[in-house]
This record gives C-alpha cells, structure tokens and sequence, in this order.
C-alpha cells in the first residue's frame, strides 16, 4: 500500500487528538457546559463531577492522590507556576533584595523552565545552570556537587525535548528530600509516555501537558505534592481561588475532560507504544547508520525516550535537509529557519560541534506511525543526504582528507 | 518558511554543479579562479570555480554549496549569470540582483551577500594566479 504523505514524525512537538478523546470531550462542549465553580446548581454539580473525574484519571496516571493535580493551560504554565511559586514561597530573604535563594537547573531545559529561572535573577536569585555530559543526562552526582546552603529548588526536566535523554530524576529526587530541597521536574516529554511514580520517584512538582499525549492543547497540569513534604506555593494569578487557590480561572473544563481521557489512554496503551515505538526507531536509526558515513545518533545511547531520536548529519545543512524531505513532517535541530543563524543550543550545551548541530533532525514517532512510513522516511531521508552531499563543498574536502576544522573560514 | 518558485526550481534542478578538479588541481591550474565563502559554523560555505579563456572571458562556472535552499539558488544563478561574461563584467553582479531573481526575503538576504562574496572571491583568485593588479575593491552590501 502507497504510504500517505506528508508523513508527520514531530510527535514531540504535538500528538493528534485520539478520536476517543475528542469524544469523550464532545458533550462538555454543548449539553454539559456549566461552570464548575457553580455550586448551587444541578449544571455546575454535572461540571464539577467531569473534572473531578478527569483529576483522578490524571493522578492515576502518575501515581498521585486526586487533590495534588491543579489544571493550567499547559506545561509552560505549570513550569512559571512551580519554579516562580516555589521561588517565592521559599526565599530566604523577602522581595526587594538580593541573596534570596539559590536554584539549579540545566542549560539544556525547555526555555519554559530557563526563562523563569532567568526572570528570578533578576529578581534576587541565584541561579546555577549545569552543564550536562556529552550523552546529555544531569546525574544526581552533578545536582549534589552544585548543592549550597542556600538552594531552595531544584528543576530538571525528566527527558529532553530534543535529544530524549533521560535524567536521574529518582536520585536527583531523593538527593533534593535529603536536603530538605524542593524538586521540579518538567515531565512535557516523559508523563503518558513512560511509567511514573511521584512516590517512588521523589518529585515534588511535576509539569505535564496534554498535546504530547494525544490529549488537547491548551491543557495541562501541574504536580504539587501534599505529603512529605507538603509543597507550597505563591499563585501567579490570583482571582477566584480556583484549584485551591494555586490558580485561580474557571476552569477549562472541555480540555480537562479531554486531558482526563488522555491520561486513562495512556496508562492503558504506554507499554505498548513504547515497544512498538523502540522497534521503529531501532529500524530507522539502522537503516540510516547503514546506508550513510557520518551520522551522530545525538545522546546518550539507551537512557533515552523510545520514540524519539536526534541525528546529525555531516556536511549538509538542516534547513536544506528538510527542504529535500519534503514529505516528511519533522524537526530540524537547527533553529535557521526562526530567523535565526543559532544551531540549537541543546545540541551545543552536548558539544556537538557547530557543523553538526547545524544539521540535525529529530524524529518523533507516535502512536499512529506505521512501518511503511518509518521505511519511507528512512528512505527520503538517505536520498536527501546523498544528493545534499553531491552539492556539499565540505563532504569533497571530507573525501579528500582535508580537515574541515582547520580550515580559517571567514565567517560573516 | 515557504520558498519562491525560483528558489524550489535551482535547489530542485541545480545548474552547473561540480568543480574542475579536486582542490589541489584547481589551486595549480592558472585558468581557474576559486572562491570559498562562509563558515560552516554560520550554516553555509559556498564554493565557487570560474574556468575563463584566453579572452578573459568566464566560459564556464561551477559551484558546490552547503547551505539553506535559498543559499544553493544563489550559487546556482551565480554560476548560471557568470557564464559568458569577462571577469570584469563579472565583478558588476550584485546581490541586490540576485534578490530580486530569486524573490527572497530579508531573513535570506545573506545567501545573496555570500554568492556575491564568492563571485569576488573566485575572480580575485583567477587574476592573483594571473599577475592582474587590482585595487581592493570598495563594495558595500544591501
């Protein structure tokens, strides 16, 4: 059978809505439509009822109690919430001053979590940014080594959005109890996808979005631990004190449903999906190590997501490249077309070379990818690199021993 | 980002890609001028060969580039507009030009700006190799 295209490998940018969440959402739109906040009436109580039901789906997913899931619009928002909450429910000293606290993360973070951090610099905070190894994992040995007297929170996300990696989140979690030190993890990538525990894992804040999970967009939450420790936090938006307060507007009730859905799908499918989805990208990655020289599989080997993986390619470029797979739906590492002449920072915070890193790819294959398209992608995508290198002034002088590095190039 | 027709047309169809010869070749050969513009810490390095005849004019062009799609169009219609010209006519094709051919945006404008760099590039290197004085030439960039 013709495989369909385009193909879409960029799962970890969003998923489709699987039909059964749609449905499951459909009648919150039309017959049950009131506002949970409601309490005295029949068509809020009927509200109230689907998103208690959707909050228990999503505790159930990671293995949390019901009243420790708040709804946001996304995990942008569950990250501002749990870094800049933490942040100044926990200072050591109030507004105003400096020395208030000292956080850690990574350089490779989603910007969602740099961002924030960088906005409490200027705030009064003191921010470590660690620098992961070449394969990409923050170890709990790292986090340990930058612990000070004064740090208030640790945030590392679970598994990179680029390359897939995935940090020590269990250790750097019990390591974070020790020291009586609340633990941030941006889940975006891992929850719904791999098995979570936030007991056994020792997270105290987790974030997690519905779109990477075939849930809706604009829906998320945010993980707030109630025991051991109970985490506290300062509300970004105040109002009708909402989700006990920690987020305050009605709620989004159609997308909580639908994150709800979602969340059940994912418990029940994971296994499966991740797999299957191993298999796959074992298949691909093999057919393209194998027909192409200089391909760097980016990150650590295993410790990595099943679905996703990142490949530089040498002496092409990523934007031409994807310009070449031009059925495939998929994620250059380089941010050229943004605008900007950046290759991608998480490639560099690895030590990829700039040349590399100019001309990665991510794929991310989903619950619908089939092994037709991954034999297709595969396919455009040799092809693409071959005739990419035919044009490549850098791929002759590869060819003819000459060292690309050692060449002073003029750069404009 | 969407390409222009022309842009998809010399990426999809390149003309005169190559080289005549390999590097060591071409640097020892008095009748071919190179350029190689750009870093390949930027995202593109052009590389373009000018073969010229006893006349001092350009009767072939070849190039090799790697770079975004709207930076190989660029070396493609350099190629393309070299051919047939004296170097010095060949000296009076400006990026600008090359913008409004390939109708690219302003996020682009340096793969124009590059293939300029590397039409000077190759044509000071054919008359270095040739003995032809000339005065560092002044250009500014749009």
């Amino acid at each position: 059978m013709a495989v369909k295209t385009p193909i879409y490998l960029d799962h970890a940018a969003t998923t489709p809505c699987d039909s059964r969440v749609v449905e499951a959402m459909l009648p919150y739109f039309t017959d049950t439509f009131g506002n949970p906040g409601s309490r005295n009436h029949s068509f809020g109580w009927a509200s109230e009822d689907a998103v208690e039901t959707a909050r228990r789906q999503c505790a159930e997913l990671i293995g949390a109690d019901r009243k420790e899931i708040i709804f946001t619009s996304g995990a942008t928002e569950s990250n501002n919430l749990a870094i800049k909450g933490a942040a100044a429910m926990y200072a050591k000293a109030p507004a105003g001053r400096s020395g208030r606290g000292h956080i850690i993360t990574c350089t490779i973070e989603h910007k969602a979590t740099l961002d924030p951090c960088k906005r409490l610099q200027k705030e009064g905070f003191d921010v470590t940014y660690l620098e992961p190894g070449s394969d990409g994992i923050v170890t709990a040995a790292m986090i340990e080594d930058a612990m000070r007297e004064d740090t208030i929170l640790v945030s590392i996300m679970w598994a990179n959005n680029e390359i897939g990696t995935i940090n020590e989140v269990r250790e750097i979690g019990k390591l974070c109890h020790d020291k009586g030190v609340i633990f941030h993890t941006d889940g975006t990538q891992w929850v719904g996808k791999m098995p979570t525990d936030v007991a056994l894992d020792n997270v105290d804040l987790m974030s997690f979005s519905g779109h990477k999970m075939y849930g809706p967009k604009g829906v998320g939450a945010l993980y707030v631990r109630r025991r051991r420790p109970r985490v506290r936090l300062v509300p970004i938006s105040e109002g009708g004190g909402q989700e006990r307060g920690f987020r305050s507007g009605t709620l989004n009730v159609t997308g909580i449903v639908g994150l709800g859905k979602a969340c059940e799908l994912a418990k029940q499918e994971m296994d499966t999906d991740a797999a299957r989805l191993s298999g796959l990208r074992k298949r691909l990655e093999d057919r393209i190590t194998a027909a192409l020289d200089t391909v760097q599989v980016n990150g650590h080997a295993d410790k990595r997501l099943p679905h996703l993986t990142n490949i530089s390619f040498g002496f092409v470029e990523g934007e031409s490249l994807m310009m070449a797979c031009k059925d495939i739906a998929m994620s250059s590492g380089s941010a050229c077309t943004s605008a900007s002449l950046e290759p991608s920072y998480v490639l560099k915070g690895l030590g990829v070379g700039d040349d590399l890193a100019h001309s990665s790819l991510r794929i991310s294959l989903g619950r619908w990818t089939t092994e037709q398209e991954v034999d297709f992608a595969a396919e455009q995508i040799i092809s693409s690199v071959k005739k990419l290198r035919d044009l490549s002034p850098l791929y002759d002088m590869h060819n003819e021993g000459i060292d690309i590095t050692k060449i002073e190039w003029q750069a404009h | 980002m969407a390409y222009g027709d022309k842009v998809i047309d010399h990426y999809e169809n390149p003309r005169n890609v190559g080289n005549f010869g390999t590097t060591g070749d071409v640097k020892a050969r008095k009748d071919i001028g190179v350029g190689l513009v750009g870093a390949p810490e930027c995202g593109d390095v052009m590389q373009l060969q000018i073969k010229v005849d006893d006349s001092g004019v350009i009767e072939d062009a070849k190039f090799k580039c790697f770079g975004c799609g709207s930076a190989i169009a660029s070396s493609s219609l350099a190629t393309e507009w070299l051919k047939g010209k004296t170097v010095d006519e060949g000296l009076t094709i400006k990026n600008t030009q090359i913008v409004e051919e390939l109708s690219l945006p302003p996020v682009k404008i340096h793969c124009s700006v590059l293939a300029e760099d590397a039409i000077r590039a190759a044509i000071s290197d054919y008359k270095e190799k040739n003995g032809v004085e000339e005065a560092k030439s002044q250009h500014a960039h749009a």
